[in-house]
C-alpha cells in the first residue's frame, strides 16, 4: 500500500469496502444480509488433471441488506451474477467468502438440519416454468413436497386441504391438482411453482427472472400475483430481473449489479429516476419512456465496449472500461458504496468522492480489458 | 413508484389467464400411457404378447408339459415330430416339447435373476457415480471399466469356476458381467437429469439427497434403463444357453435350452429336431426381448407422450 501514489482523499477514507454498511437501517428490520459475499468458480482447463487455471468471480464482494417485508429488485445485465447471488443467499450455491445472515443467524456455517429449517423459511421461484416442475409428478405431488419434507400437515386430508388452499392462493382451480405439468400453459405452471415455494410458509422468496420466459400477456398477471402475495402474506421478496421496467414496477428498493458487485442500491423512486452511478444511468436511459414527448427527448447513454469477463475483472472500479466518466482514481481504488443522492441511496462511484479500497500491486496484474 | 404502470388484469386476481384444462377426463398414470402407446406399436405389441405367452408357459410349466422332463421311454427314442410328440423325442426317448417347456422356466429364471442382479447393483453404482460425481464417480466407474475389460465369457467362466455350476451361480455369473453395462447407462442418464431445474427446485424446498435421487432423478432417468433391461434379458437368455452349452451352466439331466442344444448337436444329421426346437425357443425369446426394447425406446421418449396427450407444448 505504501508504494501507491498518495491520494489524500482515498486514504482519508481508506475503508475496506466490506466494512461499509449497505444501508443505514436498524439490524432488526433486516431479514437477509450479505457482507463481502463472494462466489468464485474455478476455471478449469480441459484435460485429465482438471487443474484450476483461474477464477471466475460470479459474485465478488456483495454488500446487501434486504428489509423485512420489502420487495428488493435486483437488476443487471445477463451474466453479472444475479442468479448466483440469489442462490448463494439461500445457500443453494456455496459462497467462497463473506457472510450471509438470515434473520440474525449466519447461514454460511449451518449444518444439515439447520439448513433444512432455512429451506422452509426461504424459497425460490425459478425462471423457466417448463423446466422447474418434475414432468413425472402431478401438481399435487409437486406442491405437497415441502409439506412432506418438513413434516407439515401430516395426514392425507390435511395435506389435500393445504394443497387446495395453496392452488387457490395462486389463482388455480384446486380441481387440477392431479394433472401433470405438460397439461398446463406457462403462466399456470409458474403459478404451480409459486404455490410450491409458498407451501412451507416462507418469510423470504427469491424470484429469479420469474416472468422472463412467459408470454408478454401473461407477464403482467404473474407480476401482479407476486405483488398481491407479497402484501397478503407479508413476504420479503428478492425480485431478480434483467428488465429494469419490471423491477421498477414491483420493487420498493432497487439494487443494481455489475460484474459480481452491487454498485448502486436505494429506494426504487430514487434509483429508478435519479441514479447516482453511471452504470445505472446507462441502464435507465435504455428504458423507453411511456410519454411520447418525453420519449423523444430521452437521451440514450450508449456504453462502449463489451462487459468484461468475470474471470478478468478490471482493477479499481470494475465499470471503468465502459464508463464515460472514468477518471484518474478509477483504476486504482475499488469504490465502496457510499450514501449519495436521496436518503437511503448508496452508490459505488468516485464521482461522489473517492472512497474505497486502494488496489494492491498484485491485483494490478489482472489484465483489464481496455 | 416512477415505473410505467403495467395494466392490471381485467379479471380478479385469482382468475387464471388461460382456461385451466377442465375436461372431466381423469389423468392417466404414466404406466398406463406407456402400455397404450406400446399397444399402438405393432412390432412391440406382438413381441410383448409372445413374451407374455413364453413367460406364462414357464410359470405353468408342469401343468402344461405333456410329460415330466426326465421321463425316459427308450422304446420311443429319436422319434421325429408326430401327433404324440409334436417336437419329437431325444436319444433317451424324452418328449422334447415337454423339455422345451420346462427348459423355459430354467432359462427365463436364470435370465431374470441375472438381469435383476445387474440392474440393482449396476443402477445403484451408476446412480451414485452420476449424482455425486467427483471421486465417487472416478472410483466406481474405474472399477466398472476394469470389470468391463474382461471378456464376458471368461469372466462368467471364472465366477462359475470359483462358485461351481448351477442355476443360481449361472445367474450370478451373467449378472456380474452385465453390472458395468447398467452402471454406464444409468450414469449417463443421471448426468442428463441431475442438473435439471426441477431437481434444484426440490432441493430449494429442503428435499434430502435420498429424496432427490429416488423421487426425481431415478424416475426421470429410468427410460434408458428400462430399455437396457429388455435388451439385457435377451443377452442373458443367450448367455445362459452358451454357458450351458459349454457345460458350465445348467447340469444334466435338467432341461435348459442351451444344454438341449448342446446335447442335440451330436445328432444333428440323424435327428434335426433335437437341436432345432430349443434353438427356435432361444431365437424367439431373444428376438422378442430385443423388439420390445426397441418399442420401449420409442414409447418412453417424452415427445411421443406429448403427441398422445394432444396438449401441452
Ligand atoms: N456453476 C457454475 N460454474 C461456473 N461458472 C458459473 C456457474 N454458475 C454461473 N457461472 C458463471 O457466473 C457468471 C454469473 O452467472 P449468473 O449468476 O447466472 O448471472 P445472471 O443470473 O446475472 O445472468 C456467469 O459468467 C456464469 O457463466
Ligand atoms: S468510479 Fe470511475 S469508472 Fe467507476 S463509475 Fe465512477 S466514474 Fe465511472
Ligand atoms: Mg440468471
Amino acid at each position: 500500500m505504501t508504494d501507491l501514489p498518495q491520494r489524500p482523499t482515498a486514504h482519508a477514507a481508506g475503508v475496506p469496502a466490506s466494512d461499509v454498511p449497505a444501508s443505514q437501517v436498524p439490524a432488526s428490520d433486516v431479514l437477509v444480509s450479505a457482507r463481502g459475499l463472494e462466489v468464485h468458480f474455478p476455471v478449469r482447463a480441459g484435460g485429465a488433471l482438471r487443474r484450476a487455471t483461474g477464477v471466475l468471480r460470479a459474485v465478488d464482494g456483495v454488500d446487501l441488506d434486504i428489509r423485512r417485508g420489502e420487495t428488493l429488485g435486483l437488476v443487471g445485465e445477463s451474466g453479472c451474477g444475479k442468479s448466483t447471488l440469489g442462490n448463494a443467499l439461500l445457500r443453494l450455491v456455496e459462497p467462497t467468502g463473506g457472510t450471509v445472515t438470515f434473520d440474525g443467524t449466519d447461514v454460511t456455517g449451518l449444518d444439515r438440519r439447520a439448513l433444512r429449517a432455512l429451506r422452509r423459511r426461504a424459497g425460490m421461484v425459478f425462471q423457466d416454468p417448463f423446466a422447474s416442475l418434475d414432468p413425472r409428478r402431478t401438481v399435487r405431488q409437486t406442491v405437497s413436497e415441502p409439506l412432506e419434507v418438513h413434516g407439515l400437515r401430516s395426514g392425507r386430508r390435511e395435506r389435500a386441504e393445504r394443497v387446495a388452499e395453496l392452488l387457490e392462493l395462486v389463482g388455480l382451480d384446486p380441481a387440477v391438482a392431479d394433472r401433470y405439468p405438460h397439461e398446463f400453459s406457462g403462466g399456470q405452471r409458474q403459478r404451480v411453482g409459486i404455490a410450491r415455494a409458498l407451501a412451507g410458509e416462507p418469510d423470504f422468496l427469491v424470484c429469479d427472472e420469474a416472468i422472463a420466459s412467459l408470454d408478454v400477456s401473461v407477464q403482467a398477471q404473474v407480476l401482479n400475483l407476486l405483488r398481491r402475495l407479497q402484501r397478503q402474506l407479508g413476504l420479503t421478496l428478492l425480485f431478480i430481473s434483467h428488465d429494469l421496467s419490471a423491477v421498477r414496477y414491483v420493487s420498493d428498493r432497487i439494487a443494481v449489479m455489475y460484474l459480481g458487485r452491487v454498485v448502486e442500491v436505494g429506494p426504487a423512486s430514487a434509483v429508478g429516476s435519479d441514479p447516482q452511478m453511471p452504470y445505472t444511468q446507462a441502464l435507465l436511459s435504455a428504458v423507453p419512456v411511456p410519454h411520447p414527448s418525453l420519449e423523444r427527448t430521452r437521451q440514450r447513454i450508449v456504453l462502449r465496449g463489451d462487459v468484461p469477463s468475470p474471470a478478468a475483472v478490471p482493477s479499481g472500479c470494475r465499470f471503468r472500461t465502459r464508463c464515460p466518466y472514468a477518471f484518474e482514481p478509477c483504476p486504482d481504488v475499488d469504490p465502496a458504496l457510499q450514501p449519495v443522492g436521496a436518503p437511503g441511496q448508496l452508490a459505488a462511484c468516485h464521482l461522489h468522492g473517492v472512497v474505497g479500497r486502494p488496489v494492491e500491486r498484485a491485483e494490478e496484474a489482472v489484465p483489464a480489458a481496455e | 413508484m416512477t415505473g410505467a404502470p403495467l395494466p392490471e388484469p381485467a379479471a380478479s386476481p385469482t382468475a387464471t389467464e388461460e382456461g385451466v384444462p377442465s375436461t372431466a377426463r381423469p389423468p392417466q398414470p404414466r404406466w398406463r400411457q406407456t402400455l397404450v402407446l406400446l399397444a399402438r406399436n405393432p412390432t412391440a405389441a406382438v413381441a410383448g404378447t409372445v413374451l407374455l405367452l413364453i413367460v406364462l408357459t414357464a410359470v405353468f410349466d408342469e401343468a402344461i408339459a405333456p410329460t415330466g422332463p426326465n421321463e425316459i421311454a427308450v422304446e420311443d427314442r429319436l422319434q421325429p415330430p408326430s401327433l404324440a410328440h409334436p417336437f419329437g423325442t431325444d436319444d433317451l426317448g424324452r418328449d422334447i416339447l415337454s423339455r422345451v417347456i420346462l427348459g423355459a422356466a430354467v432359462s427365463l429364471r436364470v435370465g431374470f435373476l441375472a438381469v435383476t442382479f445387474a440392474l440393482v447393483v449396476g443402477a445403484l453404482i451408476g446412480l451414485l457415480a452420476g449424482y455425486y460425481g467427483r471421486w465417487v464417480d472416478d472410483v466406481l466407474m474405474r472399477f466398472m471399466d476394469i470389470l468391463f475389460a474382461f471378456p464376458a465369457v471368461l469372466l462368467a467362466i471364472a465366477v462359475l469356476a470359483v462358485r461351481g455350476p448351477g442355476a443360481g451361480n449361472t445367474a450370478l455369473a451373467i449378472g456380474i458381467v452385465y453390472v458395468p453395462v447398467f452402471a454406464r447407462v444409468t450414469r449417463a442418464s443421471v448426468l442428463g437429469v441431475r442438473e435439471d431445474v426441477y431437481v434444484r427446485a426440490s432441493r430449494s424446498v429442503g428435499a434430502s439427497d435420498w429424496r432427490l435421487l429416488t423421487r426425481h432423478v431415478l424416475p426421470n432417468a429410468a427410460p434408458p434403463i428400462i430399455v437396457q433391461t429388455s435388451i439385457s434379458l435377451a443377452f442373458a437368455v443367450l448367455a445362459e444357453a452358451a454357458l450351458s452349452f459349454l457345460g458350465l451352466g445348467t447340469q444334466p439331466p435338467n432341461p435348459s435350452w442351451g444344454l438341449m442344444l448342446a446335447e442335440g448337436r451330436g445328432f444333428i444329421d440323424l435327428a434335426w429336431w433335437l437341436a432345432f426346437f430349443p434353438g427356435m425357443a432361444i431365437f424367439l425369446t431373444v428376438l422378442c426381448f430385443n423388439l420390445l426394447g426397441d418399442g420401449l425406446r420409442d414409447v418412453l421418449d417424452p415427445r411421443q407422450r406429448t403427441l398422445m396427450a394432444g396438449s401441452g407444448r
